[in-house]
Order: C-alpha cells, then sequence, then structure tokens
C-alpha cells in the first residue's frame, strides 16, 4: 500500500555532508550479522576482494613497466621474515586505535573523521603535561595516557557539542577541527611547550624514564600493543555485548526507532563522540610513549587519522575485522621500505591499500545484499517446510 | 470545451497490481475525458497512488490495459510516460532548492544550444506557459525563497515545461492554505481550457465536490463508482469512500475503571510559519478504556503521538498515571507505563537487520530479564523472545533470523507483542493492525481487548473505522489538528464518521 508518510523534519545538513554520510551509511550500516554463516561469508568475500585488489595492481604495476610478481615476491619474501612480523604488529598498534576510535561512531552512523586532529592535540597535551608530574613509573605512564584521552576527548567534544546545540553535521565540524587543531597545536607548541634546549628536531621536553612505556619486544615492539589490543576487547565488550552498546547500535540501526523506545539521541551521541575521541587521544601514544618519549611536529606521526577510517571500513566495523585490517595494513607499510631497495616504487603500498579498501567495500556490499536475500528467502522455506512455527510448537 | 465529450484522454482497464502479499490494485477501471478535471478520491490505503504510479509508467500492472489518447501503452518508465505527454505534480515538491525557478523548471529537458543551454529560449517559452496558465511568476528568484503555494506553481510549469498535457496532481491541496487552494484551483481551469486534461487525487471532498468534472471513488484497492458532482452530495461521497456496511461493534465484557490513565490537556504543536501541527488537544482516557482517534492521516494524529512520547516539543501538559511527565524524556514516559505502536514500524519500530530477540528488547533493556549489570543477558533476552513469539503467534523458525526476513504482518505481531509485553498502563496504538493480514489484525485485536480488559488504557489512531467502531469505547474525531467531535462508536456511522473526518458536521449526531 501506499500510504502517506506522516513529514519529517528535513535535516537541515548540508548536501555535501549529506552525499558523504549516505556513501558511509551504505557501505557500514548493512552488515548486522546474524550468525556464524555471515561471518564465514564475509570472511570469504574480503579474502576474494583482497584477490581482486592484488590483480587490479598488477596490471596497473605492468602498465608502469615494473614486473608485478616481483613486487609481491618481495612482498610475501619480506613477510617470511620475523622481524618484519614483528614490524607489522608495530606499525598496525596506531591503525587498532585509530579504526577502532572510527568504528564506535560508525556503530551510531556518528562519522568522525576528525582522529587525526584529535589525536594530535592528546599527544602534545600527554606530552606537555607527563613531564609536569612526578610520579612512580607505572602510575606516570597511566596518568599520560589518561591525559591523552581526556584531551582527545575534548576535542571531540566541540563536535558533539556543535552536533547536539546546533545541528552542524560532525562530518563538516570534525573536518574542520582537523585544520583548528593543527593551528592550535602549532600555536601552544611554539609559545608555550617547546623545549628550546634542542636545536635541530625540535620537540617538547623529553618524558622522564617513569613515563615511558616498557617495550614488548626491546626497541621493536612497544607495550601499546598490547593497550591496543585491550581496546578492542573494550570495544567489543561495550559495542556488542553491553546494554549501552544495545542502545549505540539501536540507534545506529533505526534512529526512529531507537527515539521511540526512548533512548535520548542526544546523550547517545555525545558519549559516543567522547568515547571515539578518548580512543583517538592514544593513536599517538605508541610514539609519545614508546619511541620519542616527546611530541615533536615532525617526530610524531600524522597520517593516521584517515588509515583508521580505512581499517574500520575494511574490518566492517568488527574488533576482528579492524585487527586484521589493521595487521593488513601494518604488514603492507612494513613491506614498503624492501620495494624502494628493489626499484619498485614504495608507494604501490598505497595503492594496494586503497584499491583493498574498494573492492571490499563493494564485494561485501554485493555479498550482504546476496545473503539477506537469501536469509529471507530461507526463513520463508524454512516455515513452509515445517509447517510450523516456535510459538505453535512450543 | 475544446474537444468532444467522448474522446478519452486516459483509460485504464482492469488494472492489477500486487505487492508481496498485498494487492494494491485490483481490477481497476479509470475512464478520464479528455479536457476535464478528473477527481480521484478515497481513503489512505485504497490504492490511489498506486493506481497513479502506474499510470506514470513509475511501476508495471500486472494486468490490464493502459490507453493514452486512444494508443495502448507500456510504459516502463516515467520517461516514457512523459513522452506520452503524460506529466505528474507530486504531493512532495521535487524541486532543487538553491537553484532559480527557471534553473528548476527546465532541469534535465534544457533547451541547447549547442552545447549551451539556451536561456533565452527557456525563459520565453515559460512566460508563454506562465501566460496561459494566468500565472505569473519572477524566474529568477531561487526557489529557496518561495512559498508553498508558488513552489506548487513552478512543479505545475515544470511538468508544462516537458509538454505535458495530461496533468496527475497527487494531493495538491494537503499543503496548501485555503486561499491558495482558490488560486490553484483557477491555474487548474485555466489549463482545462487550454486543452489539458487533469487527474486530481484527493480525500478532500469539499474541494472534489468544487473542482471536478467528473469524480471516480476507490476503495480497497479498486474503483467502485464513477459519480458526477452534481449527482452526488459530501455525505453521499464520504459513504461511497468508506463503504457502506457497518461493522458489527463488539460487545465488552469488562468494565471502564473510574481511575484515569492517561490526561491530555490543552497540547499544541506548533510549527514554523504554519498553523499549529495539533490544537489544543485535550484527552482523557480511564484504565480498561479505549478512546479512538479517527481522522484522515495527516489531521494532526503523528505528530499528537510525538507529543504524547515527548519526541515533538509541544505546550499543554501531559499526566501519566497520576505522574505529571510534561517535562520528561521519553524513557521516563515509558518507565511510567507507556508504550506505542508506531504510524510506521520500519520507521519508527523495528531495527531490521537486528534478530528479533534484539528487536524485542528495544525499549525494556532496563527489565531485570535482559540484563546482567552492565551486560546484556542474551540467554535471557532469547528466552524472552521466545516467549512474545509463542504469546502473539509470530511465524517465525527462530528468534535469531533478523527481523527484515519475516512478513509484514509477523513483523507487527512482534512489535505489538513488544510492546504489550512491557506491561504498560498505557498503550498509544497506531494503525495496530495496518497492512497485515486477516489472521494476524484479528489476533492482534484480541491481545488488544485482553490487555484493555485488565487494566490498559488505550488511546487508538485508526484508518480502519471498523477497527475503531469495534475496539473503541470513545470515539474522536481529529480535523486540521483539533479534536472536533466527541462520539459514542454504539451510536455512530461510517457516513457521520465520514463526514467529520472531512470538516463537516452533523447535527444532533
Amino acid at each position: 500500500m501506499t500510504d502517506e508518510k506522516p513529514a519529517e523534519a528535513s535535516s537541515e545538513a548540508p548536501p555535501v555532508a549529506n552525499a558523504f554520510t549516505g556513501l558511509f551509511k551504505s557501505i557500514t550500516t548493512r552488515s548486522q550479522a546474524s550468525g556464524v554463516t555471515t561471518g564465514l561469508f564475509t570472511v570469504a568475500s574480503s579474502l576474494v576482494a583482497v584477490g581482486i585488489a592484488l590483480a587490479i595492481c598488477a596490471v596497473l604495476l605492468a602498465i608502469t613497466g615494473k614486473d608485478p610478481w616481483a613486487a609481491y615476491s618481495k612482498i610475501i619474501q619480506t613477510g617470511t621474515d620475523g622481524d618484519k612480523l614483528i614490524e607489522m604488529l608495530k606499525r598496525a598498534t596506531p591503525l587498532l586505535l585509530s579504526g577502532t576510535a572510527v568504528a564506535i561512531g560508525f556503530k551510531m552512523n556518528l562519522f568522525n573523521i576528525g582522529i587525526g586532529g584529535q589525536y594530535l592535540f592528546a599527544a602534545l597535551m600527554a606530552a606537555a603535561i607527563g613531564t609536569q608530574v612526578s610520579l612512580p613509573a607505572p602510575l606516570h605512564v597511566a596518568f599520560i595516557l589518561l591525559i591523552a584521552m581526556v584531551a582527545g576527548a575534548a576535542w571531540a567534544s566541540i563536535a558533539a557539542i556543535l552536533k547536539v546545540t546546533r545541528d552542524v553535521h560532525e562530518v563538516i565540524s570534525t573536518i574542520m577541527l582537523n585544520f583548528i587543531a593543527l593551528a592550535v597545536i602549532q600555536w601552544l607548541f611554539e609559545n608555550w611547550f617547546r623545549d628550546n634546549s634542542l636545536e635541530l628536531n625540535i620537540k617538547t621536553k623529553i618524558l622522564p624514564v617513569s613515563g615511558r612505556m616498557p617495550d614488548i619486544v626491546k626497541d621493536k615492539l612497544g607495550g601499546m600493543f598490547i593497550v591496543a589490543l585491550l581496546v578492542v576487547f573494550l570495544y567489543w565488550v561495550i559495542v556488542f555485548k553491553s546494554r549501552f552498546g544495545f542502545r549505540l547500535r539501536a540507534s545506529g540501526l533505526n534512529a526512529g526507532a531507537a527515539r521511540t523506545a526512548g533512548i535520548d539521541a542526544k546523550k547517545m551521541i555525545v558519549i559516543t563522540m567522547l568515547i571515539s575521541g578518548a580512543i583517538a587521544g592514544l593513536v599517538a601514544m605508541p610514539s609519545v610513549v614508546g619511541e620519542i618519549y616527546a611530541y615533536g611536529p615532525n617526530a610524531t606521526p600524522t597520517q593516521f587519522g584517515f588509515a583508521g577510517i580505512t581499517v574500520a571500513l575494511l574490518g566492517r566495523h568488527h574488533p576482528l575485522g579492524i585487527i586484521v585490517a589493521a595487521c593488513l595494513f601494518g604488514f603492507l607499510d612494513s613491506t614498503s621500505p624492501q620495494l624502494q631497495l628493489a626499484a619498485i616504487p614504495s608507494s604501490i603500498v598505497q595503492v594496494i591499500q586503497a584499491v583493498i579498501v574498494l573492492t571490499v567495500v563493494i564485494v561485501n556490499e554485493a555479498t550482504i545484499r546476496w545473503l539477506n536475500k537469501r536469509t529471507s528467502e530461507r526463513t520463508a522455506a524454512r516455515l513452509i517446510a515445517s509447517g510450523t512455527t516456535v510459538g505453535a510448537s512450543a | 470545451m475544446a474537444q468532444s465529450d467522448s474522446a478519452l484522454a486516459v483509460e485504464l482497464r482492469g488494472i492489477d497490481k500486487h505487492f508481496p502479499g498485498v494487492i494494491a490494485n485490483h481490477d481497476v477501471d479509470l475512464r478520464v475525458k479528455a479536457g476535464t478535471i478528473h477527481a480521484v478520491v478515497g481513503e489512505n490505503g485504497a490504492g490511489k497512488s498506486t493506481l497513479m504510479k502506474t499510470l506514470y509508467g513509475m511501476h508495471q500492472p500486472d494486468a490490464g490495459t493502459i490507453t493514452v489518447n486512444g494508443v495502448t501503452q507500456h510504459f516502463r518508465s516515467p520517461s516514457e510516460a512523459i513522452a506520452a505527454s503524460i506529466g505528474m505534480v507530486h504531493q512532495h515538491f521535487m524541486l532543487a532548492d538553491n537553484f532559480t525557478v527557471l534553473e528548476n523548471i527546465i532541469l534535465g529537458a534544457e533547451p541547447a544550444n549547442g552545447q549551451r543551454i539556451d536561456f533565452d529560449e527557456a525563459r520565453q517559452q515559460i512566460h508563454k506557459l506562465a501566460e496561459s496558465v494566468g500565472t505569473r511568476i519572477d524566474l529568477d528568484v531561487p526557489v529557496s525563497e518561495l512559498g508553498v503555494g508558488m513552489r506548487q506553481r513552478v512543479e505545475i510549469l515544470k511538468v508544462l515545461f516537458r509538454g505535458a498535457k495530461i496533468l496527475i496532481l497527487d494531493e495538491p491541496t494537503a499543503v496548501l492554505v485555503p486561499q491558495e487552494v482558490d488560486e490553484l484551483f483557477l491555474t487548474l481551469r485555466h489549463l482545462v481550457d487550454d486543452g489539458a486534461t487533469i487527474i486530481f487525487i484527493s480525500h478532500k471532498l469539499k474541494e472534489v465536490l468544487a473542482v471536478s468534472d467528473e469524480i471516480t471513488v476507490m476503495r480497497d484497492g479498486t474503483t467502485v463508482a464513477t459519480v458526477l458532482p452534481s449527482e452526488v452530495d459530501r455525505r453521499q461521497l464520504a459513504e461511497l469512500m468508506v463503504g457502506s456496511e457497518l461493522p458489527s461493534p463488539e460487545g465488552r465484557d469488562s468494565e471502564i475503571r473510574t481511575d484515569i490513565a492517561l490526561v491530555v490537556e490543552h497540547l499544541t504543536v506548533t510549527a514554523t510559519g504554519q498553523r499549529d501541527l495539533v490544537h489544543d488537544a485535550s484527552i482523557t482516557v480511564h484504565s480498561g478504556e479505549v478512546v479512538g482517534i479517527a481522522g484522515i492521516e495527516g489531521n494532526g494524529q503523528f505528530e499528537l503521538c510525538s507529543a504524547i512520547l515527548g519526541l515533538t516539543p509541544s505546550s499543554g501538559t501531559v499526566t501519566i498515571t497520576g505522574h505529571d511527565v510534561t517535562h520528561h524524556s521519553t524513557h521516563y514516559r515509558r518507565q511510567a507505563g507507556l508504550s506505542y505502536i508506531p504510524f510506521d514500524r520500519h520507521r519508527e519500530g523495528l531495527m531490521l537487520e537486528a534478530p528479533l530477540w534484539e528487536n524485542a528488547m528495544l525499549g525494556r533493556e532496563h527489565m531485570p530479564q535482559f540484563h546482567k549489570g552492565p551486560l546484556i543477558d542474551a540467554r535471557g533476552a532469547k528466552q524472552d523472545c521466545r516467549s512474545v513469539i509463542e504469546r502473539f503467534s509470530v511465524l517465525t523458525p527462530s528468534e535469531a533470523v533478523p527481523a527484515f526476513a519475516l512478513s509484514g504482518g509477523n513483523q507487527q505481531k512482534l512489535l505489538v507483542g513488544r510492546e504489550l509485553s512491557s506491561e504498560p498502563r498505557v498503550l498509544v496504538a497506531a494503525h495496530p493492525t495496518r497492512g497485515v493480514d486477516i489472521g494476524a489484525q484479528a489476533a492482534i485485536w484480541d491481545e488488544i481487548r485482553k490487555a484493555r480488559d485488565s487494566g490498559l488504557a488505550v488511546l487508538l489512531i485508526s484508518a480502519d473505522l471498523e477497527e475503531l467502531i469495534g475496539l473503541s469505547d470513545t470515539v474522536l474525531v481529529m480535523f486540521d489538528g483539533a479534536i472536533t467531535a466527541t462520539l459514542d462508536p454504539a451510536k455512530v456511522t461510517p457516513e457521520i464518521l465520514g463526514t467529520y473526518m472531512t470538516g463537516g458536521t452533523v447535527e444532533a449526531a
């Protein structure tokens, strides 16, 4: 029937933001997994997608006159090296955190594109405030991580407040806040936190030993890897197993139903954004408490903001998916110096990563549509075949 | 009239259109004479829009023929219908707000001058068209600056610019104030004098009688009569629309209790720049009582329910079982004993991609069987869901299937089950049996009656007069945002209801 639906207040978000949201919605909200089969199909389709991506990149390599076999065998050869596997985990650490920060927002259709600004702001705050206190070793590190989370959440809260009070779309505000963060950080750093005793390689003051995270593998894998895994685990518990997470996912699956069920949309937006920002705050910590022991405009890595979006997409915001995606990207990153040595442009790694994300998103979307159709048909078939129902048989 | 009376612009014969589980149109015949205004009236869900979408090529009929100006057509898309000079003005305008009137009108049909758009040519053509419909319009203002009436004028010009001679107007007056309605009718008359044919979809009988040359009435997916406005009055038309059979009101054994469960006082929902969506509505529902609200959809029922639930800002007070909840959240109201069967189960009720057990838990997840501390107790939730499935005979292989896999009727049963399982004191039920099969409908009615007998207060919003009269102890009529009548369902007839629902009054009803 074609009953007229009551008109709903139209979203005031600018068209760009809407298009963006639409794109991500179509990508991210379809896969409420029902059962192990769905999971298996998702894994299988992801593998197929990675295969397709590699094939596409082989063609690209061939077109540019490089030997794809040489490139791929170099990558595989690198991957069999034990040290490289540890490097993969090291490189995966910030991606795990960044991916999880994005994923928790995705779960309720909230698009925190501002991970970059949040974690850089948090890195500066944590490094700067961390040198101002003296605490015993484990507490000092914990304190620095806490400062980072609070700072990340604080920066993210600006976008949350703008959204719930002024209806500003978070895609717009978080992207803008990335640029604002860079300017604010530079100002704070130059005027307050810069350690002027260092001539080259400008940084904040170096953290004392008590504020440094011990390594798991000396100089190769920092303790933040464990923290990152813990964060992913907590993400799983909170989002998939808790009452709060149920409300969060309900808001993402059907905001209208969540509202009529009494879930306070504004509260959920603020809390989710704060959690996302707090996780984002940890993204640069492997560097701050594990490697450089300071914040520096040129020393602290800046590329993990958008990388988190691709990791969350590739991992379909499932905790295991995020781990696999972060490791895959970490692995590809770790091979790029080797490729360069073999006269293969190392940027092929970024191309492969980008193509993988595209193919996975496309192939998974097709798989989910097919799976949903199959589920509907099977449900109908099972009802017809049994001629009974759970209700009637009990 | 320019053309002879016998020439038919549109002839639909034996149109059938099925959607999975629903027959939207069945054996529809419609004959529209060229150069006339032909109204198609019927209640919501009578199949008017489905029929017009068929004529406009938005979907294909399962059976039947479409003849336009004597030529049999098989439209596969709206562009083919446009090519056959059919145009449609949708109820919800499809205009680009930040484009000017001129740009909107030519969008998609730009007169070209080589690679460039020939704006001068377009301007001339549009001025000619505007003149012919007796309207003046500034082509260079952005559409966002126009009022609703002018936007509709732009939509009409857009359709005419594409060469339409047969115009379908879907509920064109729904969004207009009376003055604008008069202007629209003037425009339509101009168009008809110029040789156009107009198919006018409406359920506002007064307007239909005022403007149309012929009226076809639809009910339950089929055309039941074609009449001339001079032959019928509003009451007879309403009777045709709702069907003359009187539903048999069910007797009840239980008594309405004396305690008041829901009080709504002077509730008003305002909208910027428009009339009040709900105006000064006061409703009292006792425990064990069903108060029905009759009304054509879009007369404020949705906003009334949203306001009672605390989803829409409103003035006035809402009291649930003695607690003034006016300034409290939806969650608080639900805790106070309020339950809600929403208008649209897909939009406001279910998470289609989530399993049934999660759906059955939504809004009740604070209840002890669903959680252990802060974590969800999946086992307990599944068990609870199985009991809902059993009690409400939801046809499903298990509680783990996603909600989208169920038929509409079973989705609705699950939803009703969920809302009644929270042991509510007040149920706001909007179209509780819409789009479900007869078996499911009876089951849902039974459950509502049972809950009522054990003291549930029900505010029932429905377009189904049988449901309203059969279940309600009191029937209120909502028209234009206000409660316009309080009727006794034992004495009321569908004709009387129909008259009230369309804004009329009956003496000594």
